[in-house]
């Protein structure tokens, strides 16, 4: 299924959950937050987050800021 | 008052240094950690922004080098110009940093001035102080927006002394000195200072603290003026407590007239 990861298209399985996507982008061990379609998706639930066909999806991080 | 026991209360929390620094714009991830080690600041600002993906592995990490033992994150909404993206980044930001809930809220209405967004602010304000939110707000040198997001229930109030950058200094005193005359909570000045003295003329006022990114971080050299920085800020609020003499037109002789022999 095809879904939209920062603002760029992406390709994955279907019924992939938030965990396995950010596992499949490498982010497991970095500090990130995750929203899908503008709402929170908590980091207890990515477990259980299954993520929609043409969901967008963003990975924020903390960086150097005034 | 001991200067001992003289802290900067923010809606509970207890601080000993009045300066709070971004921590943008640095040449490197060390350079940052060593400005703002030297600046003796407890409170920073971070900026929310998406991960990059694929992109730079084993990049170091500002959280890993400003640790949260050491340090009172802020995160800020800078780059948002509508209260929607302000309200958006706060709740990341919160789910970011484990339920942490102060924040730095910022709209911006202009890409030249990036003068605050006054009507967009007082949505954003009310909207996160609504969801629990501990808002420490940037915007004009207005005393009566001022008094309205104080109401709003916002912990803060943080008036430009000039634009974000510019590094001018206290463009209207008087603002902001009424801005703390009226002020039931902590009046921090954010954005426009350019060097040291900037920031003692703001603590002279009776501000509560300043909160500075760019006169750190573009000095010639950083981690000094970081330092400067700290003094200045020691300095001014020194002499705010201590009461300055009044200001006289004419020259009052320092040495007694009696006892001349000439």
């Amino acid at each position: 299924m095809q879904i939209t990861v920062n603002g760029e298209p992406m390709e994955t399985p279907d019924n992939i959950t938030a965990a396995e996507l950010i596992r499949r982008l490498d982010l497991e061990n970095e500090r990130l937050a995750m929203e899908i379609n503008e709402q929170i998706a908590p980091r207890s639930r990515h477990d259980q987050i299954v993520i929609q066909p043409g969901d967008k999806v963003e990975i924020v991080r903390a960086i150097g800021g005034g | 008052m001991p200067i001992e026991a003289d802290t900067l209360n923010i809606n509970g929390r207890i601080f000993h240094s009045r300066l709070l620094v971004g921590t943008g714009k640095y040449r490197d991830m060390e350079e940052t950690r060593l400005a703002i080690e030297a600046s003796g600041a407890e409170i920073i600002t971070v900026a929310i922004r998406r991960t990059n993906i694929g992109q730079n592995p084993g990049e170091a990490n500002l959280l890993d080098t400003l640790p949260a033992d050491k340090y009172t994150y802020l995160p800020n909404t800078a780059g948002c110009y509508s209260a929607e993206d302000a309200v958006r980044t706060c709740r990341l930001a919160r789910e970011l940093l484990d339920d942490h809930t102060l924040v730095k809220l910022e709209v911006l209405g202009d890409e030249k001035t990036l003068f605050p967004h006054v009507t967009e602010t007082l949505k954003a304000a009310q909207t996160l102080v609504d969801e629990g939110f501990e808002v420490m707000v940037y915007t004009n040198d207005d005393p009566i927006i001022a008094r309205e997001l104080e109401q709003i229930g916002c912990v803060a109030v943080m008036p430009l002394a000039a634009p974000i950058g510019s590094g001018l200094g206290i463009r209207n005193p008087y603002n902001i000195l009424e801005i703390i005359e009226n002020a039931n909570v902590p009046v921090i000045v954010d954005a426009g200072v350019g060097t040291a003295s900037d920031a003692a003329v703001a603590m002279e006022l009776g501000c509560d603290g300043v909160l500075m990114n760019t006169a750190i971080a573009a000095a010639q050299n950083p981690v000094l003026m970081a330092s400067a920085m700290k003094k200045a800020i020691e300095a001014g609020r020194e002499a705010f407590l201590a009461g300055r003499m009044p200001r006289k037109r004419y020259a009052s002789a320092s040495s007694p007239i009696d006892g001349t022999f000439f």
